[in-house]
């Protein structure tokens, strides 16, 4: 392969208000991904160029950004896959804060949101969980919070809502198919997280550089069973008369 | 000119947010003391996520034999009879009940068919014993305490790169950094300070660590005046990726092997059989390490300069279940499907042994006010670390340090910012920005490549004395280094500042090699190719007018009583 023509989305905010994407020749060098190109423009060309990375390896999730706009991990994206012509862009979604580089704090304030993973009442230790039951958490907890997910939500991206996004969703699937935690956050995630908002257009589980099937195994969980929380009137019963959780540990 | 800076106060400032960071700020918030966590990455991304294989703690759910008696002597054992005795045995003690806590905090281990955690085999533990979740340990165990710090609303700063530990009267008394994303610059005064940055890995060329693992913790202490130990000590993991070059170091966790991978050379040979007729492919890291090198030397290497690792007899499903992220690595960074077709491996630089010299129990280092933990921390894994200690270490030392803090916070008293050095250090960093620096990563290109080159897992004094004439000729050079910009979100800057902490762990990593005239665990020199109980000693390292200064002590003797669990050494 020939030269990589890299365009670079640039911006800085302290010298001017928009920004601009600036093209490099990058020489190419056999089995590279693009965080190896744009480093190559950081460290040969310009040091002041701003990104973020760190294991390049796929397993941090630092590296999001928008590879000829599609939301993908630069360390994780081959050169020779998209061809020579390549450009780089911030996620959207988020506020920029220098060239690459972008504000994701909002998502740890959601993520305080999220009732954290509570134990059953009165289970021996240590703990017995059957295998079979440690597998249905397990696709969820392989998110390494890249949050790509939500850069390509619409919902998160062009709508004012209370949605908190795919990522959260998984998040809290992760802690409901927990074998042993005790709570049901569908509902919470009905009435705080905005999850009717998903219309379900699988564009998260499309971008996940993990794979999970976030509105399938995900969200529709959660939204079925918000569903029936809420709505289903034999649950409303059985609801009234004693969680579905408590049931679960006799 | 006056410079502005934000003060931030807290009773003690933990600077790391991998594990040992987060479970130290988790110990003081839950002994109800003030707590500041900073961090040069994002909250979430430290080097911890990239632990694979598991946890070692001795639960003895597989083999029902072990107990901390033998995880302590192999701990011994491994780290070749210069670990500190102490850690090693509150390692051994307390790593099940860092297990156990994990569960409590809501992470996920895989089980054994009885409902148990399943602990699976790893190089030179006697039994099974790495409690695991697939091969992403690491990452189920960042985002687990992640999220205990968050619920605990820890205050922290992330994408926070700290750039001194200030010092009052002989006392670490608070730090001052740089906050990336908005450029401004901040002083954190706390009664006690903790170090857990990780290593240094990437003074190396080819390493499987992180871009943050820069040894910023070891300059830190080093400038601030304490005391550092065993630097010589690096441990070279047998089998980092070779290809394609991009991903070059990157690791292949030995649950590989655990599973039951096998090495072979070019001609088919599984050359093991002839290093290690016991373990095999599951010896200590050193061993097999300098195993692959030899072969690969010796012209038995493959195409891109590896050595085979083979686990396709297990069958796809298996290596699939078992082995996630190896398979997807593999098939998405080099095109290579593990379940039909062999790894190229190679050595490749993964962890240093060494660090900052602490005390086992409070992991208090020689600076009063100042506490270290993890990686950044020496001790506990002597000439070579075992697979798993690291994910115990952190937990176990992270957790103690907090304490050991809070404790020395409680009797401290407020020490009030010291403005003029504050100023001064910004006056430091400031000083890189400039119109005709020479470019910061043409150094570091420099250095990691003459350590990379002469200070390599097999070392001679020749090849030593020519890493130190590059780090020295560099140190002279380093005024010259700075980049344009300013201090927001600057990379160029942040490599300027790197680059000072990584020549200080570079000289001290190649000038006690050149000390330790023996060889011993990770630590292999040609010209001295035996062990020598001369060396049952750690070298102490420090700065003094003179530059870098080293002391030779005698390692601390274990009592009568701990010598039964591990075998006696022998010469």
């Amino acid at each position: 392969m020939t030269d990589i023509n890299l365009k670079i989305y640039r911006y800085n905010p302290e010298e001017e208000s928009t920004g601009k994407f600036v093209e490099y020749k990058v020489p190419y060098v056999d089995g590279m991904v693009v965080l190896d190109a744009v480093r190559y423009v950081q460290e040969k060309i310009d040091p002041t160029l701003a990104i973020r990375w760190n294991c390049k390896a796929a397993k941090c999730g630092s590296c999001s950004a928008e590879i000829n706009n599609k939301p993908s991990l630069m360390c994780k994206t081959r050169v020779d896959s998209i061809g020579n012509n390549i450009s780089v862009a911030p996620m959207g979604a988020y506020p920029n804060i220098k060239d690459l580089v972008t504000d994701i704090s909002v998502n740890w304030s959601i993520l305080r949101k999220i009732p954290k993973f509570t134990p059953m009442e009165g289970m021996e230790k240590p703990w017995r969980i059957h295998p079979g039951d440690v597998e249905r958490s397990k696709e969820f907890k392989k998110c390494i919070e890249c949050f790509l997910c939500q850069d390509v939500c619409h919902v998160v991206r062009e709508h004012t809502t209370n949605y908190f996004g795919p990522r959260h969703m998984v998040k809290a699937a992760s802690m409901d198919m927990h074998p042993l935690d005790a709570l049901d956050r569908s509902e919470f995630l009905d009435d705080e997280g905005g999850i009717g908002f998903c219309n379900i257009t699988k564009c998260c589980q499309d971008v996940c550089p993990e794979h999970i099937h976030i509105t399938d195994n995900a969200i529709i969980q959660e939204k079925e069973r918000a569903a029936d929380l809420k709505y289903d009137p034999i649950a409303m019963l059985i609801k009234r008369r004693k969680s579905r959780k408590e049931k679960v540990v006799k | 000119m006056e410079e502005s800076f934000k003060v931030v106060k807290t009773d003690v400032l933990v600077i790391g947010a991998g594990g040992a960071g987060m479970r130290a700020s988790i110990a003081v918030k839950d002994a109800g003391l003030d707590v500041v966590m900073v961090s040069k990455s994002l909250l979430g991304k430290a080097h911890t996520v990239m632990a694979e294989g598991g946890i070692a703690a001795a639960l003895g759910n597989v083999d029902p034999q072990d107990n901390w008696t033998v995880h302590y002597g192999d701990i011994i054992e491994e780290g070749v009879y210069i670990s500190n005795w102490k850690m090693a045995e509150i390692c051994a003690k307390e790593a099940p009940d860092r297990v156990f806590e994990l569960e409590d905090y809501g992470a996920l281990f895989d089980r054994t068919p009885d409902g148990r955690i399943l602990q699976r085999a790893f190089g030179a533990h006697t039994y099974r014993r790495l409690c695991h979740v697939g091969d992403r340990t690491g990452l189920e165990i960042i985002k687990t305490l992640e999220d205990q710090v968050l619920h605990r609303d820890i205050k922290f700063f992330d994408e926070m790169y700290i750039t001194k530990v200030v010092v009052k009267d002989g006392k670490a008394c608070g730090a001052i950094g740089i906050k990336m994303n908005t450029g401004e610059f901040h002083y954190f005064e706390a009664k006690s300070v903790i170090i857990a940055t990780g290593g240094c890995g990437r003074v190396y060329k080819v390493t499987s660590n992180s871009w943050e693992s820069t040894g910023d913790g070891l300059g830190l202490a080093y400038e601030a005046g304490a005391v550092l130990k065993d630097m010589e000590m690096i441990q070279f993991h047998p089998t980092g990726m070779v290809y394609p070059p991009g991903v070059k170091g990157l690791l292949i966790t030995e649950a590989v092997r655990g599973e039951g991978g096998i090495l072979l050379n070019s001609k088919g040979e599984r050359y093991m059989l002839r290093y290690s007729p016991q373990k095999k492919e599951l010896d200590a890291r050193d061993v097999v390490a300098r195993a692959n090198y030899k072969e690969i030397q010796e012209g038995r290497g493959t195409e891109h300069g590896g050595v085979y690792l083979d686990i396709t007899s297990k069958g796809a499903d298996y290596i699939k279940h078992k082995l996630p992220a190896m398979y997807m690595q593999f098939m998405e960074f080099a095109g290579v499907d593990i379940t039909k077709e062999k790894m190229e491996v190679a050595p490749t630089v993964h962890y240093q042994m060494g660090g900052i010299r602490v005390d086992a129990e409070t992991g208090h280092s020689s600076l009063e006010g100042l506490f270290a933990a993890g990686e950044v921390a020496s001790g506990l894994h002597g000439a070579n670390r075992l697979g798993g200690n690291s994910l115990a270490d952190i937990l176990v030392f992270g957790r103690r340090a907090g304490e050991g803090a809070v404790a020395y916070a409680k009797k401290a008293n407020e020490t009030g910012a010291d403005k003029k050095a504050i100023e001064s250090e910004i006056a430091r960093i400031r000083s890189f920005l400039k119109k005709d620096g020479k470019n910061p990563y043409e150094f570091i290109d420099r250095l990691t490549s003459a350590m990379s080159d002469h200070v390599g897992i097999v070392r001679t004094r020749e090849e030593l004395e020519k890493a130190i004439t590059i780090i020295e000729q560099l140190k002279q050079e380093y005024r010259e280094v700075g980049t344009l910009g300013s201090v927001r979100y600057n990379h160029g800057l942040l490599g300027c500042l790197e680059l000072g902490n990584m020549l200080i762990a570079a000289e001290a990593i190649t000038r006690a090699a050149i000390m330790r005239e023996e060889s011993r665990g990770a630590h292999a020199r040609i010209d001295f190719p035996k062990k020598d109980k001369n060396w049952l000693k750690n070298i102490e390292i420090s700065k003094s007018d003179k530059g870098m200064t080293f002391n030779v002590v005698p390692v601390q003797e274990m009592p009568a009583e701990y010598k039964k669990y591990a075998k006696p050494e022998e010469y």
